[in-house]
């Protein structure tokens, strides 16, 4: 791969192994500023991994791990990470269950977390049109009291979504956005996507190839740790390999 | 920015409770002093000293709960902090008898005396002042709780592990403080107290002064608890009790959250210890049995964790079966408190509060559920083998 200059993410020959397996295999990745990248491939490809490597929950054995063009990620620590503008969705989704859905997005905004400030926290104004606009636009406006732990699958989903909105991050990293949502709610969310990666990064991982079509994005497909395709939906899709190795199965 | 916690803090169900232990700060020493023995109403000495060590329980109690309920922190070792907020308000108590002792030495403790000691040990300057001594009763404790909890909170030592190193710390301090050459009486203890502020710690009007003490200092812990947890950094601290890693990935540094929590919590806990010590009399390295603070657990948990109000009814109840067992069935007293936990446990997973709500109205409930633990169902994220999952689980299962 070329230069890292004039990238948001880049990753370089970078390999992780658990237990003498190699999830991550010499992977290497580029997103540009205000791209969105699309990864498929088959359960195990090491997609998820690629995920904890970039968000400090799992450490690379080897290569190369860069933010924005410069900011070293293997050498920093999840909340670190975090608060440089990298935001994530979970694969299942994640929400604070006893807390409500407004609280949610409120703990996620984009807002110094120290702890004193934090204790000394107070909505303002602008904190709270904000919250009320991502509401709006996850559509749980009329859910904002509820307990997360009452929504359901896919609102869940979507409220994570508004979280990762929330926190205002440089590069999104959103892992199978749309289990459990219906076809209507599909297309919302390539829409939504497609809008957040005008601004941002988005790099997104999923299965719903009706889906990935949506998001009419670059796409890579990932197999045994390394990048086994890349191009458009269609170049991808056609590859006698890709076939064979994945949508074959 | 204060003023707007405060307000916060002061929620309807807080506003009661504070109102209510204000109240008996004024009206039970009342009693006491004013209705004259024998008359109706009249609250006799021994049991406004009864009732103010309860009182100190439960200041101890919902210290516990601020890092176990609300923070997923299972300490097992808070039965130390309050030892040691009750050893410096000890050491300044001492340090009043001045020739009274039955050696006579104006500054030596007799103890010291005893062992043959000729001048007091540098720890021990300083504690003839009041004030010196309460900065002691917060400092001690609260500097104990930053340095472990830094180190364990830092290493992302959590759950059963966590427990047990504070059980661990608790053990240690018992040691070291029954050895008479740590210069805090060894096994006795320190005792046989005289003054404090200069009034007599026996008479009927100090002791009348302690309890009023220890209900304000339960109003005002109170009054700081409500405003942590309802803050947003009290959102963080359950969020950090249900979902320690995705925390992180929000950008919250979760050993920092914890660490404020457990030195806040210690800081209670040595006022709480620093008010039971003259109202009994004594303290001695007992206090530091690990025992105590699996005590602490059940009284919490029997009253309700994750509540501001259950560790104190917990508190205040269990002690209450524990003073008519003691003088009743003595022997019986442990079995009773071992079945009452196992009962909890397996039947009153939200306690004495929880069954309160579940009784008094479904709408309630739902407006209590935000803070009060709920089963781990918010679980962890991605995979179960993660080894932050075993403090994402915010169900009472150590201890047993
Ligand atoms: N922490 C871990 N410990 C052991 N094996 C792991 C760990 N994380 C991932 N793996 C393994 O790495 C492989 C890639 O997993 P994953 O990244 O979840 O795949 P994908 O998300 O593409 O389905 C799987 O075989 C998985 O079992
Ligand atoms: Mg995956």
């Amino acid at each position: 791969m070329s230069t890292a200059s004039d990238t948001m993410l880049y990753l370089d020959g970078v390999s992780v192994a658990f237990d003498g397996f190699k999830a991550i295999n010499n992977l290497s990745i580029i997103v540009k500023p205000a791209e969105m990248l699309a990864i498929i491939g088959p359960n195990g490809a090491g997609k998820t991994t690629m995920m904890d490597i970039i968000t400090g929950k799992t450490s690379p054995d080897a290569g190369q791990v860069l933010f924005d063009g410069r900011t070293d990620l293997t050498k920093l620590d999840e909340a670190a990470i975090a608060n440089l503008g990298i935001g994530r969705k979970f694969q299942k989704p994640t929400v604070f269950e006893s807390h409500t859905v407004w609280d949610n997005l409120e703990m996620a905004l984009k807002k110094p977390r120290g702890i004193f400030a934090a204790l000394f926290y107070t909505a303002s104004d602008a904190d709270v049109a904000r919250i009320t606009e991502i509401l709006e636009t996850v559509r749980l406006y009329a859910r904002k009291d509820e307990l997360a732990a009452n929504l359901s699958h896919g609102q869940k989903q979507w409220l994570e979504i508004g979280m990762l909105l929330a926190q205002d991050p440089k590069l999104l990293l959103v892992d199978e956005p749309v289990a459990g949502m219906t076809d209507s709610e599909t297309e919302e969310t390539a829409k939504l996507l497609r809008e957040i990666a005008t601004t941002r990064s988005v790099v997104v991982v999923e299965h719903d190839m009706s889906f990935v079509r949506d998001l009419g994005s670059r796409v890579i497909c990932l197999a045994e740790g390394s990048v086994l395709a890349e191009g458009t939906l269609d170049q991808v899709s056609a590859n006698p390999v890709v076939i064979e190795r994945y949508l074959g199965r | 920015m204060l003023t707007q916690a405060l307000f916060r803090a002061l929620d309807k169900k807080a506003i009661w409770v504070i109102g209510i232990f204000l109240a008996v700060a004024a009206l039970v020493p009342m009693a006491n002093l004013l209705i004259p023995p024998g008359q109706f109403g009249h609250v006799p000495t021994y049991l406004v000293s009864l009732m103010g060590k309860y009182l100190a329980y439960a200041i101890l109690a919902l210290a516990l709960d601020l890092v176990w309920g609300y923070c997923g922190i299972l300490s097992l070792g808070h039965g130390a902090f309050f030892a040691l907020g009750g050893y410096a308000m000890g050491m300044y108590l001492m340090r009043q008898i001045g020739s009274r002792g039955v050696y006579g030495n104006p500054v030596l403790p007799d103890f010291m005396v005893f062992l043959n000691w000729k001048e007091l040990p540098w720890y021990w300057l300083g504690f003839d002042n009041f004030w010196f001594a309460m900065a002691m009763v917060v400092f001690v404790p609260g500097l104990l709780a930053f340095i472990f909890g830094f180190f364990a909170f830092r290493s992302r030592v959590t759950g059963v592990y966590l427990s047990i190193i504070t059980q661990a710390m608790t053990f240690a301090l018992l040691l070291a403080f029954f050895r008479n050459d740590m210069g805090f009486g060894g096994n006795n203890g320190l005792t046989d107290f005289k003054d404090i502020l200069g009034a007599p710690v026996q008479a009927p009007g100090t002791r009348a002064a302690l309890f009023a003490a220890t209900a304000i200092a339960l109003a005002l812990s109170v009054l700081v608890c409500s405003m942590i947890v309802n803050s947003k950094l009290g959102k963080v601290m359950v969020a950090v009790r249900d979902a320690e890693s995705r925390t992180r990935f929000l950008g919250y540094r979760v050993e920092y959250v914890k660490l404020f929590a457990f030195t806040v919590s210690a800081i209670m806990a040595g006022i709480a210890g620093a008010l039971y010590v003259p109202q009994i009399g004594i303290i001695n390295p007992g206090e530091f049995e690990p025992g105590n603070s699996i005590e602490v657990v059940i009284w919490t948990a029997v009253g309700g964790r994750g509540t501001l109000i259950g560790p104190i009814i917990g508190a205040i109840v269990v002690n209450l079966g524990k003073s008519w067992f003691t003088t009743t069935l003595p022997e019986f007293w442990l079995f009773a408190l071992g079945a009452l936990f196992i009962f909890t446990t397996l039947f009153l997973p939200k306690g004495i509060v929880g069954l309160w709500t579940q009784f008094f109205g479904a709408r309630r409930a739902k407006a209590e559920q935000p803070t009060a633990p709920t089963p781990a169902q918010s679980a962890d994220i991605e995979r179960g083998e993660d080894p932050d999952s075993f403090g994402d689980n915010p169900q009472p299962k150590p201890a047993e």
